[in-house]
């Protein structure tokens, strides 16, 4: 009777590291469906949003006002979207094989990443609210708190990738942590573009 | 030809210490033992909370442990069980089992897969750790609902954020499931020959994967409004409280289907081998278990329906749906044992003490699928029977047959036989003795998470009955940690193949070596150890 050695895995398409990466994005999708869920719930329950009906006495008296600066947030979109365009030029320039490039366009990216986050920072720093006031803070915090997290964490990702293209791991035909970096901070990017859509676009 | 003893590989000397190999192993074999004692110990410490709840219900007006210690009791009995034992079981089972069934030499990412382990424990500590602090452990219910569960003390925290790593160690681990399952399947091993075990672990991965997050989400909200402030259930800060009610049940329905799918996967695996028949209706199986993932995302406001705030007809219709595909797998199953030449040894009995006690789960749960009659019934012990005919009745009696079943192949030896079946009656008995009342209870009304009731109520007897069940049901233990101890006081006996059974698990050694397999037959079916015993391609 014919029988065959073990099989260790299939190699045609994604190779299984990238396909689990993908995986594990579709689990972050779901997690922030939940939050946005909760967002529109509590839109669709408020007689006006911002809800500046449901503000005590107290929250008055400590000057708290729930509106949102738009001019820096629409810059920091730009500079973000702008990010997926420069790490996506890095992914190029690798599957030509071209390392230099690789890292001087992760380095532009990680800039750019930085510069959102400090641009994030700045503005929660002129908000005339907390995230105890009213469900309009504790959802505006949370959703961008968390993303902002993710933006962190994409920024040490591309901070790994740059060490070890640095250290020449990459080449044309081996670069898949650069792939899988991409996607992430891709995921990142999209998840903002629906953020400040309803947080400040959609009135 | 029925078994054949593969001599074991003498090669393998540990390089290093035992214990450090066992904290440091990516094996999946391992990693799936570690699971289940890990599992099985939290079931017993689910199990000593169950006793005391009963303690203080079986007579009325009690008064052996407090109001507070009660809720506290109750809650971490619920959160232990499901959190603790029945969701990461089947990662223990599925650990050992699915690679060995689709012929593969481990998981997808074993270093994930021992992360996805390391989580547990101390997730169980920090949720146990609740009774140490101030105000004592979480007590709002493994439901946790606002606004009870705003404004307890710090061991509400700690259950979240034990709740929060359970829930990242699952989803990863679904993440490594589907991928091995997709990826790591030896030559002739197509998705439509996986054994009906790995069919459930996939669907359960992907419910896992999705619904999971979801209540991450939640956790996290809820520990914000706790913790910074936060209004998002709080009603006077424009907040919703029936919001977690929807987004824990969003979670939570699937879950239900996460607690059980496993188990029912198993109960395929060991019906047919005990009826000397291939399961009936394979594909049809496989289709009602993916219809029982899609449908387990459309019906989770069933939960909900006194609240008034959900579209009723809509869900109670879903609700009796999700009922034909779990009606589907009753005919697969009875339809395996018609005309079988059936043998009753310990496995079987626990598949078949599945079949009946999920059977009146499943009735029962379908009455409260009928909105008016859930308004009589919700947050009565009626709900109560039913959840435990499901998940003691369905799962748990699941995990034994699967811990009889795949003994001899994790460990080489074999569970007595005798002490089975006595911890079968034992168990089966008990069981039914301790819930069965529960529908009586509820029917005429009694609350659940009460800590005690009047003595004028008339629900003293069943009570009693009931309490007497639990202890029955401790009692069952017995011959089972017997059993257990007395098999490891043997040596590595078993063969290949002890059962006669079918799946590639069975081809390779008891216990397999590191590398699982030294060969593999061909795969031509669902049964490639049949077609081996019959001389090629059956199907
Ligand atoms: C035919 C299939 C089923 C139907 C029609 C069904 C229906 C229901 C309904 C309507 C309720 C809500 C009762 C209430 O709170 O008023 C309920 C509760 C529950 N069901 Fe099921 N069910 C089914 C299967 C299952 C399975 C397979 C499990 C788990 C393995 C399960 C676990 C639970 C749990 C844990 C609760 C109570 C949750 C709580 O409030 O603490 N059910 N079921
Ligand atoms: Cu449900």
């Amino acid at each position: 009777m014919a029988t065959h050695g073990i099989a260790t895995q299939h190699k045609q398409g994604l190779s299984n590291g990238m396909l689990g990466f993908i995986l594990f994005i579709a689990s972050e999708v779901m997690f922030f469906g939940g939050l946005f869920a909760a967002y529109f719930i509590a839109r669709a329950d408020a007689t006006e949003w911002p809800p500046e009906n449901m503000l005590t006495a107290e929250q008055i008296a400590r000057g708290v006002k729930l509106e949102v600066e738009f001019a820096l947030p629409f810059i920091a979109t730009i500079l973000l979207v702008l990010s997926s365009v420069t790490i996506q030029f890095g992914v190029w320039a690798i599957r030509r094989g071209d390392r230099t490039a690789l890292i001087r366009w992760l380095m532009v990216t990680i800039v750019l990443g930085l510069v959102f986050l400090t641009a994030q920072m700045f503005d929660y720093s002129q908000l005339h609210f907390r995230a105890g006031d009213t469900v309009y803070g504790t959802t505006f915090y949370t959703l961008t708190g968390f993303h902002g997290a993710h933006v962190a964490g994409g920024v040490i990702f591309m901070g790994v990738i740059l060490a070890r293209s640095m250290a020449g791991q990459f080449s044309a035909a081996r670069h898949e942590a650069v792939e899988a970096c991409s996607f992430y901070w891709h995921f990142v990017d999209v998840v903002w573009i629906a953020l400040f859509t309803v947080l400040y676009i959609v009135k | 030809m029925t078994s054949i003893v593969v001599p074991r590989p003498e090669g393998f000397a540990h390089p290093r210490p035992a214990l450090l190999d066992w904290l440091t192993t990516v094996d999946h074999k391992k990693l799936g033992i570690l699971y289940l004692y890990t599992t099985m110990f939290f079931f017993g410490v689910g199990g000593v909370l169950a006793l005391l709840v009963r303690t203080q219900l079986a007579v009325a007006d009690n008064s052996f442990v407090s109001n507070d210690a009660y809720n506290q009791i109750f809650t971490m009995h619920a959160s232990a069980m499901l959190f603790l034992f029945i969701i990461p079981v089947w990662a223990g089972f599925g650990n050992y089992v699915v690679p060995l069934q689709i012929g593969a030499a481990d998981m997808a990412f074993p270093r994930i897969n021992a992360l996805s382990f390391w989580l547990v424990p101390p997730a169980g500590i920090l949720m146990f750790s609740g009774f140490l602090v101030d105000g004592g452990a979480a007590q709002a219910g493994w439901t946790a609902y606002s606004p009870l569960a705003r404004g307890l003390g710090p061991g509400m925290d700690l259950w979240i954020i034990a709740v929060i790593l359970l829930g990242i160690s699952s989803t990863i681990g679904a993440a490594n499931f589907m991928v091995t399952m997709f990826r790591m399947r030896a030559p002739g091993m197509t998705m439509f020959r996986m054994p009906i075990f790995c069919w459930t672990m996939l669907v359960t991965a992907v419910l896992q994967l999705l619904a999971t997050p979801v209540l991450a989400s939640a956790l996290a909200m809820l520990y914000i409004d706790r913790n910074f402030g936060g209004a998002f259930f709080d009603p006077n800060g424009g907040g919703n409280a029936i919001l977690w009610q929807n987004i824990f049940w969003f979670y939570s329905h699937p879950a239900v289907y996460i607690m059980i799918l496993p188990g029912m996967g198993i109960i395929s695996e060991v019906l047919p081998v005990f009826s000397r028949k291939p399961l009936f209706g394979y594909t049809a199986f496989v289709f009602a278990t993916m219809g029982i993932g899609g449908l387990g995302f459309s019906v989770w406001a069933h939960h909900m329906f006194t609240t008034g705030a959900v579209l009723k007809p809509w869900f109670g219709f879903m609700t009796f749906m999700i009922g034909v595909p779990t009606g589907v797998k009753m005919f697969n199953w009875l339809g395996t044992m018609w005309r079988g030449s059936i043998s009753f040894e310990a496995p079987m009995l626990f598949a078949l003490g599945f079949l009946s006690m999920f059977l009146i789960g499943g009735i029962n749960g379908t009455f409260s699928a009928a909105v008016p009659v859930d308004f009589a019934l919700h947050d009565t012990y009626f709900v109560v029977a039913h959840i435990h005919y499901v998940l003691f009745g369905g799962s748990v009696f699941a995990v034994f047959a699967g811990l009889y079943y795949w003994f001899p192949k994790i460990w080489g030896r074999r569970l007595n036989e005798r002490l089975g079946q006595a911890q079968f009656w034992l168990m089966f008995i008990g069981f039914n003795l301790t819930f069965f009342p529960m529908h009586l209870l509820g029917l005429d009304g009694m609350p659940r998470r009460i800590a005690t009731y009047s003595n004028e109520s008339g629900w003293e007897a069943l009570n009693l009955a009931s309490t007497v069940g639990a202890f029955l049901i401790a009692t069952s233990m017995i011959p089972f940690t017997v059993a257990v101890v007395a098999a490891f006081m043997r040596p590595k006996d078993q063969p290949n193949d002890p059962w006669n059974a079918n799946t590639l698990e069975w081809w390779t050694t008891s216990p397999p070596p590191v590398h699982n397999f030294d060969d593999l037959p061909e795969v031509h079916s669902e049964r490639p150890l049949f077609d081996a015993r019959h001389g090629g391609a059956g199907h």
